[in-house]
């Protein structure tokens, strides 16, 4: 099943949708997004946990390490980098990132292709 | 198993230590073909692979071919800039890491040294040194790969370092075969047996860090010492000389890190930091932390690196300052934004103390799936639902009430060890109407998805049995009652038994209690899991009351004082004075805590309500539980069924039986 590649903005859900702090899953375009918003903005990556292969990220728990904002799988408690994708505790494990913004109260996002 | 060398890994091991590696892989049913090579494989009448040809004429089923193949230098950019490469690829460069051409340089796995590609990261750690200081005007030369390697060959630890196969002129080996504990190893030492020049070991490995630190040097303690396997007294990283290289990936010596502990590095992730040991492989963790013993440092009680106290000490902050949300505590009693460790423990924390549903305001950001979904997670994230049946008693109507729930919902059902029902394969958006059912049938929460309470098992009791001295299911029930919900550092079980036949296996569990003609005996501190334990009595010939007052003081003491993820068995063998201290403590009140105690599992009892029913009658909190937030009504196309035995089974493996499997690499470790 080969995803619809959606290449512009999709409106996806009112910002008052995403609590502080946890995530919500999206489909966008045949694509399973996990969103989250922080103290430090909006992000958006793979709802799909690249070391368990289950769609679950969008229920990890959102924190910091060093400084810089992490989500951790739910599933083995792998935790990555939101802002690189990068896995913290695995190196050359990514979780692919797209590109998500705000406009006009409403939470959009950009599926990124493979890199 | 096909190898075309006459043993299992040729390099690492000599003949020997092949052999033990040999038994212990055939033990696991996988046959080796040894010292012969693949000539062809052959397809079966679909197409797909069915069988091995191997030169000597026979050949092996199969339905699947793994091919190890080693790794190949991805040298294009060199091949198409006309560089000359190594005779087995790789870009050539000189022991300065320079190409012919003396602009270019190249390091790491794809620099052939002198025609040697290393495909280890000591090596390319190595070759980036040299190439900076050349850069810089130096003069340093590629000292040589250390080639050492501890890996797991199917469960079996497997070393080697220095020259393991004794090709020094005049070495001597000393080797050590034990068939019981199933070890082999071997140390080569220098023609005067004082320097240890390297060594294989098989079965056990747990002497190479501080072996492999030792090649080059004196031996640090006698050679039948150092190899004894499970004595690890001996091979201590204490015993080393300074100069001892004990991070050998970053070329961290001992001295380094006695220096680094001397400047104020007091935990692993500190000198980790600092001198960069243990950042690489981590085979070396295990001897920064005895290094840090030797030196007598004690190691950090902090959470994580959010909160420096320990989750006792977190409790007492909370519970004294009237801390009721984790942005408060975490502004004044910590850093940064929480983690998955500490945001579950503030959590559990603000639950025992009562602060609310587990799911209100900005509680619902700190709870792990589990907690949040109030269900548990399964590896293909789904859920399974438990209903709480309190002592394992249950009525033939609420019996099937969940079996038409399970039936509804295409459920995959089963009976736990603690006398509950499982249902499974339940995605997040079924989870309330699932709910509404059971709640409806008269059901609440089982707290199977929390660090809570979750059951209390019973044997037939003297309703019924003809041994029975007392009834072990009315107490099992009223303590299930009257303890359910309790959130706690980690599960609690417990057992009732009606007489000490003990058909209730209540001495495996955290609190356990077994009727005695005139009583009951209390049992605590035992599980079963990873390292089971029997639980110890505590105290004997109690009456109902009072066995229930000690309960109620033994967890809320517990709650109170353990670490995170310590089960009760823990909690209590690290206690200062044992089972004595926590006896003077809870019966004999020798800290004066046994009112308050009381007092706050009173509070608990009194409020307990059912999460479960809380969530349904609130759509603030049902909202959460959809699949999709901008598809409510769309259900999660990945959670798919295949049966298995007349029931519903995540679909992964039918799915991709017949289709190539993408395998990780083997976890190789230096
Ligand atoms: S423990 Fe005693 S009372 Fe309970 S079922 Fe066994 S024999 Fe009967
Ligand atoms: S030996 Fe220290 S990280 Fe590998």
């Amino acid at each position: 099943m080969s995803p619809v590649v959606a290449l512009d903005w999709t409106p996806v859900c009112p910002l008052d949708r995403l609590d502080l702090d946890r995530g919500v899953a999206a489909l966008v375009g045949g694509v399973q997004v996990a969103l989250f918003r922080t103290d430090g903005g909006l992000f958006a990556v793979d709802n799909l946990d690249p070391v368990g292969g289950a769609y679950v990220m969008s229920r990890g728990l959102v924190g910091s390490r060093g400084g810089v904002p992490t989500l951790a799988s739910p599933l083995h408690k792998q935790v990555y980098d939101l802002t690189t994708g990068h896995c913290l505790d695995l190196p050359g494990v990514t979780l692919r990132r797209h590109r998500v913004r705000c406009r006009d109260g409403l939470v959009e996002v950009r599926l990124r292709q493979e890199e | 198993m096909v190898e075309f060398a006459p043993r299992l890994m040729p390099v690492q091991v000599d003949e020997a230590g092949g052999a033990m590696l040999r038994r212990y892989v055939e033990e696991l049913g996988v046959t080796a073909y040894l010292g012969v090579a693949t000539t062809a494989l052959r397809p079966g009448p679909d197409g797909t692979v069915a069988a091995l040809d191997l030169a000597d004429g026979r050949s092996v089923d199969a339905e699947l071919v793994v091919v190890a193949a080693g790794i190949r230098p991805r040298d294009e950019l060199a091949r198409a800039a006309g560089l000359p490469l190594g005779p087995r690829g790789g870009v050539l460069v000189d022991a300065a890491c320079r190409t012919s051409d003396e602009r270019i340089w190249a390091v790491g796995e794809c620099a052939a040294v002198d025609g040697t590609c290393h495909g280890l990261v000591a090596p390319g750690y190595a070759t980036a040194e040299v190439v900076a200081d050349r850069l810089l005007g130096g003069a340093a030369t590629f000292p040589g790969a250390d080639t050492a390697t501890k890996l797991k060959l199917l469960g079996v630890d497997v070393a080697s370092f220095g020259d393991a196969h004794g090709v020094t002129p005049g070495c001597l080996d000393v080797t050590f075969t034990d068939p019981v504990t199933r070890s082999y190893a071997k140390l080569v030492l220098s023609d005067d047996a004082r320097t240890l020049l390297g060594g294989v070991l098989v079965g056990d490995a747990s002497a190479y860090p501080t072996l492999r630190a030792s090649v080059g040097g004196p031996l640090p303690a006698p050679p039948l010492a150092l190899l004894a396997p499970a004595d690890g007294a001996g091979a201590g990283a204490g015993a080393l000389p300074a100069a001892a290289q004990v991070c050998s990936c970053n070329a961290v010596t001992r001295a380094d890190l006695d220096a680094a502990i001397a400047g104020g590095a007091t935990d692993v992730p500190a000198l980790k930091a600092c001198t960069r040991a243990g950042t690489s492989c981590g085979s070396c963790v295990p001897m920064l932390k005895q290094l840090l013993d030797a030196a007598g440092v004690r190691q950090s009680t902090a959470l994580c690196e959010h909160f420096d106290v320990s989750r006792q000490e977190l409790f007492d902050l909370i519970r004294v300052r009237g801390i009721r949300t984790f942005s408060r505590l975490v502004a004044e009693h910590g850093r940064g934004r929480g983690c998955d460790i500490c945001k579950p423990v503030v959590a559990s924390i603000l639950a025992s103390l009562g602060a609310g549903h587990v799911l209100d305001g900005e509680a619902a950001s700190l709870q792990d799936t589990n907690d949040h979904f109030l269900a548990n997670l399964q590896r293909d994230g789904s859920y399974s639902v438990v209903p709480r049946i309190p002592g394992g008693e249950i009525t033939p109507e609420k019996l099937i009430a969940i079996g038409e729930v399970a039936r509804d919902f295409r459920l995959y059902t089963k009976i736990t060890g603690g006398q509950r029902i499982d249902l499974f394969g339940a995605r997040v958006d079924q989870l309330p109407q699932i709910w509404r059912r059971l709640v409806d049938a008269g059901f609440e929460s089982g707290h199977a998805y929390g660090k809570a309470l979750r059951t209390v098992k019973s044997c037939v009791g003297d309703t019924w049995c003809r041994y029975g001295v007392q009834d072990s299911v009315g107490l099992a029930v009223a303590l299930e009652l009257r303890y359910r919900g309790l959130r706690a550092p980690h599960k609690l079980k417990s057992a009732v038994s009606g007489c000490a036949r003990e058909c209730a296996e209540a001495r495996g569990k955290d609190f356990g209690i077994i009727a005695t003609e005139t009583g009951w005996n209390l049992y605590v501190g035992g599980n079963g899991g990873f390292r089971p334990r029997h639980a110890d009595l505590f105290a004997t010939d109690l009456s109902t009351e009072a066995l229930i007052q000690l309960i109620d003081r033994f967890l809320m003491y517990y709650i109170r004082t353990a670490d995170r993820l310590q089960r009760t068995a823990a909690w209590i063998e690290a206690m200062d004075g044992g089972l004595d201290h926590l006896r003077a403590v809870l019966v004999d009140d020798s800290l004066g805590l046994c009112a308050d105690l009381d007092a706050a599992m009173a509070r608990h009892v009194a409020a307990y309500s059912d999460e479960w029913r809380d969530v349904l009658e609130d759509p603030e909190r049902l909202r959460r539980f959809t699949s999709f937030v901008n598809a409510p009504d769309v259900p999660d196309p990945s959670i798919t069924f295949a049966v298995e035995r007349g029931q519903p089974v995540p679909a992964r493996d039918a799915a991709h039986r017949r289709q190539p499997v993408v395998l990780g690499l083997p976890e190789v470790r230096r």
